[in-house]
Order: structure tokens, then sequence, then C-alpha cells
């Protein structure tokens, strides 16, 4: 549904076939595992048994001494990174710690912490030969839980922290102690005292979320050659070539430009394929052998060792008067950072209160090291979160209010105005619009019948970042045009890409011929995350369009001996005065006999985007006697700007949900006190499955972002983030629980249903 | 270490014999043996169905199975469903329908799908959902992956008819 005046597009809006699709139904398609060399090795690591220890010795020589092994890494063959801060694209990064999460220093701090690495001619001797390795521990005292870990008398992680006050107003923290409170953020607008005596109604609840992972499909992969001269390169699956060449070059002391990486298909990644943890290892280990190693981690590797994001503990207060106007907020959010800083609390302070008028705020956000891996951005990091606190409370005010939920969202609706808690004022956002979508629903015109059968809301937001992209388009004689981009494509992006260049040039999407590169081949180009592809990286495409238009028009001034000022382009044609006329077919098949080849370039350097909200409406079924949740129905409607291609626009929106829905009901990191991870698997860490979920309804909303030519708003993230507020307040609906910790796992619904 | 062994098999129709070692599984024989990397590893303990393949018929987790087990064995591979250059009526699907965004998974869902529609050429949205219940997709939310398996379905009703 088109909310303003839609322009008429020939490309943008149609469904073609992704251009990489045929790969990979055919298997053909080449992922960070699938990669072969000539003389490859293969590598293996041994990680820690325990949540926290020092390392007192690492004896690799039983290891070195086994037949077909060709080397073995640990940290002491990485170089000294000392204390350096390093801005690495998803935030700055403290090479000191990046250095010991790839090998551990001294200190293990999460079981499954890579301690030390071994290359040799098969998989099977590489692992044998971890088996061999004697390291001695001296095994320390871990802490899981964020609160814990506050504490003054709480085991501290890292000898190097100290809490760091940021935000608007930031804190005066005692910056002298050792801590693993790392960060100390707060954020404040207007007067929360007196929003809070304004108010006719306070709610004041605590949350809790547990650890969750991203759950890609695919391990982590990567193959590194470190060549005779001096050059390395790296094959892996990654969201981001360039931020793979940056880590990769940091952590093995060589510039840039000696690091070349080799982007595979990516099979999934949500945030947790960005940080590297495999390439600098492979590249160590190659060094030493002078053959290309190849690292795979295996699925219990990928739980114990790579993302998760955060679990929470938060106390979120809202005001509001009797007739329903919000006066006040205030949150105090914990978040887990795992074993070093970096958890996306910032984002999630912002997020808090980012869906409605605010008048008066607060917000204390804390990144918090425990004994788990380190943190890592998972889909909108941060929201799902606070989006789980804040829109609980909300449906509770409305319930006590008797205000309908949608009324109370419209009546307290983020808008173009609008300031958030952190500083921002909203520019054209489509949140109003995705709530009345889902008031005018079917679904939400659909009464439910059912016994315990009940329904819920809840909307989210995300930012949406704009960041750096490059691509270049070179025109083909037979028409067609070769874009070649830098954004590796994790779920149709290269289609999304084309047709947007198809629309700027008046071709077909499939006379588009995208290419994903490596970092020796197109410009600079940001991770893809932050929804940011379509929206910036087509910006470079259509740059590059634009460019390939004025060097057409200027070639059919040379051909037409005529000034360049009357060449215009106009739909896929080159005019000139008279009956000068070009099809871009017609001109690119001469483009070589007269004057050479033509290509486009384009960049784009984006401040961020407007922003995304999403209203879902979620129908539940609670099984009064084992607690157990069953979605029945569900709708998400979304603000996706303008959707290219609405095929992968609706596929972002279901994906995005029904990992929101795993937060909400199944997923979660469980620890032995020892702190090791007990569900490690896919069949303990349980994602839905196709069997757990229902169809899921999409609404499109469209209200395009003024800051794109074509309106895109980047639609990956924000769905995420409602489904667990929506299903706990349906379970309310439906049973008269109100669910605050996740996920509502079937003992803790029956619980709250007994207490009753 | 043991001896490798040599295994006479069947794959997308042509005999291969080929050394593996007694540990080795059949997804690993497949890959690193006989390059035929279409089949994907997710877990390796059979919990997310990305290597699916068909074992005389049956769809298997090719991690579960050793690969001196395929001794005689017939089996199909994604890169046997494709006749030539032409998709089958699945492949086709997915790829109309969008049913797939990374791709990791789709190889195992295509050919839990084949399996599915030998068995039961129409089956239900309910039939669909409880038969390809043991693989994992992390994208795409299954919405559209139902949705294809109903047209592939349809589409080889149409051609049968």
């Amino acid at each position: 549904m088109a909310t303003a005046e839609k322009p008429q597009y020939k490309v943008i809006g149609t469904r073609p076939v992704r251009h990489d699709g045929v790969d990979k139904v055919t298997g053909r398609a080449q992922y960070g595992a699938d990669t072969q060399l000539t003389g490859m090795l293969f590598g293996a690591t041994l990680r820690s048994p325990h949540a926290h220890a020092n390392i007192k010795s690492i004896d690799t020589s039983r290891a070195e001494a086994l037949a077909g092994v060709r080397a073995v890494l640990t940290n002491a063959d990485l170089p000294e990174q000392g204390d350096r801060i390093v801005e690495l694209g998803e935030g700055a990064v403290n090479m000191r710690h990046l250095n010991a999460n790839v090998l551990a220093k001294e200190k293990v701090l999460y079981k499954g912490h890579a301690i030390a690495a071994v290359a040799a001619d098969t998989i099977h001797i590489a692992e044998e030969a971890c088996q061999l390795i004697e390291v001695d521990f001296e095994v320390l005292e871990p802490v899981l839980d964020v609160v814990k870990a506050m504490a003054d008398d709480a085991p501290v992680l890292n000898d190097d922290i100290r809490t760091e006050s940021l935000g608007s107003h930031p804190a005066s923290d005692d910056a002298s102690k050792n801590t693993n409170v790392a960060k100390h953020f707060v954020f404040e607008k207007g007067d929360i005292v007196k929003g809070f005596e304004e108010a006719d109604i306070v709610v004041e609840r605590e949350f809790d979320t547990a650890t969750v992972h991203q759950g890609y499909i695919e391990p982590h992969a990567s193959t590194a050659h470190w060549n005779a001269d001096g050059k390395i390169t790296v094959w892996t699956c990654t969201q981001g070539t360039f931020s793979v060449r940056h880590q990769t070059a940091e952590l093995c002391g060589v510039p840039i430009s000696d690091v070349k990486v080799i982007p595979t298909e990516i099979g999934g990644g949500f945030g947790g394929k960005i940080s590297v943890y495999l390439p600098p290892v492979a590249a160590g280990l190659s060094k030493k052998t002078g053959q290309p190693v190849k690292l795979v981690m295996d699925r219990a590797a990928v739980f114990e060792a790579t993302g998760p994001t955060p679990g929470s503990h938060m106390k979120v207060k809202i005001g509001a008067t009797k007739d329903g106007k919000i006066t006040s907020g205030e949150a105090w959010i914990a978040f887990e950072a795992g074993a070093y800083t970096g958890s996306p609390i910032a984002p999630g302070c912002m997020c808090v209160f980012s869906c409605y008028d605010v008048p008066n705020a607060k917000v204390d956000g804390f990144d918090v090291c425990v004994n788990k891996p380190r943190t890592n951005a998972y889909r909108a990091p941060g929201s799902t979160q606070v989006c789980f606190a804040t829109e609980t409370i909300v449906d509770e005010i409305c319930k006590e209010l008797d205000i309908e939920p949608a009324e109370f969202r419209l009546n307290n609706a983020a808008q173009e105005g609008v300031r958030r808690v952190d500083g921002p004022v909203y520019g054209k956002v489509g949140m109003i619009e995705t709530v009345q979508a889902i008031r005018d629903s079917d679904h939400y015109q659909t009464p439910l019948t059912g016994k315990f059968q009940g329904r819920g809301i809840a909307t989210g937001f995300w930012f949406n970042c704009g960041l750096k992209s490059a691509a270049t388009a070179t025109v083909n004689p037979d028409g067609t045009v070769s874009l070649v981009e830098g954004s590796t494509d994790i779920g149709g992006s290269r289609a999304g890409l084309a047709m947007q260049l198809a629309e700027c040039l008046g071709i077909t999407a499939e006379e588009v011929k995208p290419a994903v590169v490596d970092t020796d081949s197109v410009g600079y180009t940001d991770v893809t995350g932050g929804s940011r592809v379509t929206f910036a990286t087509g910006i470079a495409a259509i740059n590059a369009g634009k460019d390939i238009q004025q060097q057409m028009c200027d070639r059919a001034a040379m051909i037409w001996d005529c000034d360049e000022t009357d060449v215009r382009y106009e739909d896929g044609c080159i005019i000139g005065s008279g009956d000068n006329r070009f099809t871009f077919k017609e001109l690119a098949a001469k483009i070589n006999a007269t004057g050479g080849p033509i290509a486009g370039r384009g960049t784009a350097s984006e401040e961020a985007q407007a922003g995304a909200f999403g209203t879902h409406c979620a129908d539940v079924e609670v099984d009064a006697d084992t607690g157990k949740v069953q979605i029945l129905r569900y709708t998400v409607a979304q603000d996706v700007g303008t959707a290219i291609h609405p095929s992968y626009v609706e596929g972002q929106l279901q994906g995005g949900a029904v990992q929101g829905i795993g937060w909400a009901l199944n997923e979660e990191y469980w620890y032995g006190e020892e702190g090791s991870m007990r569900n490690a698997s896919f069949l303990d860490y349980r994602i839905p499955t196709i069997y757990d979920v229902p169809m899921i309804e999409t609404i499109l909303v469209e209200v395009p972002d003024p800051g794109h030519p074509y309106g895109v708003r980047g639609v990956g993230e924000v769905p995420i983030c409602p489904p667990p507020a929506a299903i706990a307040n349906a379970i309310y609906d439906a049973v008269g629980v109100r669910m605050r910790d996740l996920p509502m796992a079937p003992h803790k619904v029956c619980a709250e249903i007994l207490k009753k | 270490m043991a001896k490798k062994r040599v295994v006479t098999t069947t794959i997308n129709g042509d005999t291969h014999d080929f050394l593996c070692k007694p540990q080795q599984t059949l997804l690993e024989a497949l890959r690193d043996v006989l390059g035929l990397t279409g089949t994907k590893e997710g877990c390796s303990n059979g919990n997310c169905g990305a290597c699916t393949v068909q074992m005389d018929g049956r769809p298997v987790d090719s991690c579960l199975v050793l690969a001196v087990e395929v001794e005689g064995a017939e089996l199909k591979t994604i890169e046997g469903v494709a006749c030539g250059n032409h998709l089958d009526e699945v492949q086709g699907a997915f790829l109309e329908g969008a049913a797939l965004q990374c791709g990791i998974c789709t190889p195992g869902f295509i050919m839990q799908t084949e399996s599915l529609l030998e068995e039961n050429p129409t089956p239900s949205e309910e039939e669909i959902r409880f038969y390809l219940s043991g693989n994992l997709c992390r994208c795409t939310g299954y919405d559209k992956i139902v949705k294809a398996v109903q047209d592939a379905a349809e589409q080889r009703q149409t051609a049968n008819a």
C-alpha cells in the first residue's frame, strides 16, 4: 500500500528472478567452506574448556611432532597490539581485545575461547593434534549474570577496563577502579520528575532477556594464503570484505593494501559475520607453512565462540495521563558485553523510547563484561530487548486506562519533528501509517473466538544507517551493463541494486549483470548491515548510472557533431535535436568504435536514513496445562519506503519476524554454573522450524525516504524487534499473565499461570 | 590411522569409485573427496538438514551417514536435480517464488522437497510443514518456502495430467 503519490517506475516494484538464483538452487554457488585451493591445508582450533581461567603455559610440542601437522599457532605468534583503539566501520575496537579474542592471550574469558590452531594435511590430523596441545590453566570463578557482574565483589574479567561515562549527560562514574562495567551511557531530555508528576498512571517493571544467537546456518569459514611476496589473500564468507581486510591487516601487522579479501557467498550473518575470528589465524598458519590454510568452525564453536547478542536486565518506567498521553519515561538497561566491551547498549538506550513522543525521559545504559563470547550485532542490535520492555508496559497502560492499543500508539507516535531521547529529531517516518495499517487489516478486524486465545500488537524501530559504498558500471556492446559492487549479497541485494541501476538507465533488470567483487576490484564499501545496502549501495549504483547517462549523451553529441547540452537522456534513450535518437542498445553497440568504453563510477557516503518502523499483530493460543504458546496468525506492517523487489522485502519482514518469534519463545543460551553452554547445538538451541510458525502476512507500507532518489528505506532489521512484545501482549490477552522474561518458554508461562 | 577404503556407489546416475577413511561421513566424502560441494554443512549432527541427499530414494542427512555405508547405494544430490540446464519444478519454484535468501539451506530443502513430492504429490500445508521440519532456514521465515513447495507440487501435477 502506497501512502503517497508514487512515481511510475518500470523496474522498481517488479519481481524479477534474482541474478544469483540459479547458482543457489543448483548447488553451484560457492560458500565459505567450499573454497578449494591447490596445496591447501586444513586447520582446527583448540578451544577453552573453562569459562574463566589464566593460561599459565601452552606446550605445543607433541602436536607439532604428529605426522601430517604443518604448523601450530598461538597468540605468541601474532604481533603485539598494545592499547590501540581502531575504528572498524561497525564501531571502535580495542585491538588488544580483538587480538586476544582471536587467540587467547594470558587468559581465557569464555568456554570455547580459541587458544591455539593447527594446520595439517587433513582435518582429522589437525583435530587430533589439537588434543595433543597441553595447556596449564589456573581456573577462576566465572560470572555469567549481567547484574552480578556489576557488583563490587564480582570476579573481574579484564584488567584494563574502567567505566567510561558517555551519552548526552555523562555521569561521573568512578574511573579509577578495575570493573566489568565498561560503559555507562546517560541520555536525558526534559524533566522526568515533572513528567511523572503530570502522569495519572505510572507503570514500572523489570525485564530479563536471555543471550541469543544470530543462528545463521552456515558456520564461519575462511581460507587464507600468505604468499612469499608478503601479500595475504583471504577467501571468506563475510558481511564486509573491507572490514575483514582492515581487521586482518591490523591483526597480522601488515598494510591494508597487502591484504585482498575475496568474498564467497555468505550463508546468513544477521550481524554475526562482521568481527573476524578465523582470517588472521588462517593467515598466521599460512605464513608458517607457505600454503593456503582453510579453517571452518563446527556448530558448537559457532554457538560457544561467535555471536551472540546480549542478554539483558532492564527496569523501565512510563507515565501517562488518563486520556492516554505519555508524559515521562525512565529506563535502566544493562547489556552483557560478553568477554570484551562492545555490546549494543548505545542503540538500546536510543531505541527504548524511540517509538513515542516522550517529552521527558532519562535512560541509563551499561555495557557489562561477563564470561560469555564477546557479543556482536544481531539484526537491529539492542532494539529488540528494549522494545520488549517498553511495548509490554505500553500494553499494560492501555489495559489499565481501557484505551485501544492501536489508538494509544497513534496518540503518542513518533513522527516528523519529534525528538528522540538521545537528541536527533525525526524526519519523514511512517510509524503512524504502520499502526493504521495493522488497525485496518483483515487480521485485526477479525475477532478471536477460541478459549485461551489472545492478540497483541507491538511497534518497533530501527535507525537504518547510511555509510559508504562504491560501484562501477560498464556498458557492454550488446546493450547490457556490468555492475561491480562491494556489498556482499546476503539475501538478494544483487537484484535490488541491479534494479535501481536498470531503473536509472531505462533498461531491464536482466540487462544489468551484478557482481560482488574483492577488495582490490571495487572502491571501499562498508559492511552489509544496518539495513544500508539497498539504500547506500543503491545510491552508489544510481550515481554510476547517472555517470553513464552523461557519458552516453557526450558520446552521442560527438557522433551527431552537436553541443552536449542539446542531448538528453530520457527513458532509456539518448535524444538530440531533430530526428537524432539512439536507444541505449543502439548507442552501446557503437561505443567501442567511437571513442572507447563507457564506465560509470558511483560512490555514496550517507549520514543516515530517516529510520523505519514496523507494527506487528500476533494471535496466540496458550496451552494452559503446559504453557506452550502456539502462534495462530501473524501480520507484519512495516514502512519500507519504496519496495524495490517486493518479494525480497516481504522475505525480510517474514524472516525477521520469525527470528523474533524464536527469541520470544524458544531461544536462549543455557549455562551451567561453571560457565559452560549446555545447549550448543541446533537440537537444543532451538530456532523456529517450518512446523512452528504459520504463514507470515505482510503489509508493505510505502512512505518514501526523501534521502534516497527512489525513496528506499532499509527493511532488514526492524521486523525482529516487535515479536517478543507482541507475543507477550497476546499471551496476556489469552491467559491474563504478564511475561517479563525471555524466552517465554512453556515452563515459565506455566509457572505464571499457576501463580494466578 | 585406519587405511582408506574403496567405495563404489552411484551418484546422480553415474557409477563412482572413491577412497575414504572409515571415520569420514558421506557429507565429507561428497564435498572433500568428490568435489560435490552443493551439499552443505550446517551442523554435522543431523539437526539442520542442510546436507540432505537421497540415498536409495530416501532423504538422509549425509552428515549422519558414514561414507563406507553407501557401498552399492544409489545417491542423488543437488547437482543431480536439474536435467542438464533445465531446472526441475522444485528448483524453478524456489527461484521464482523468492524462497531463498542466503541460499545455504536451499539445496537441503530442495532435496527434502523432492522426496516429499515423490511420496505425496499433493501435500497439504500441514503435511509440507511436517515433512520439512528437519530442515532449518534462518532467513525466510519459511512462508515463501511453503508456497514454493505448493507451487512445485501444482506444476508437477499439471505436467503429469
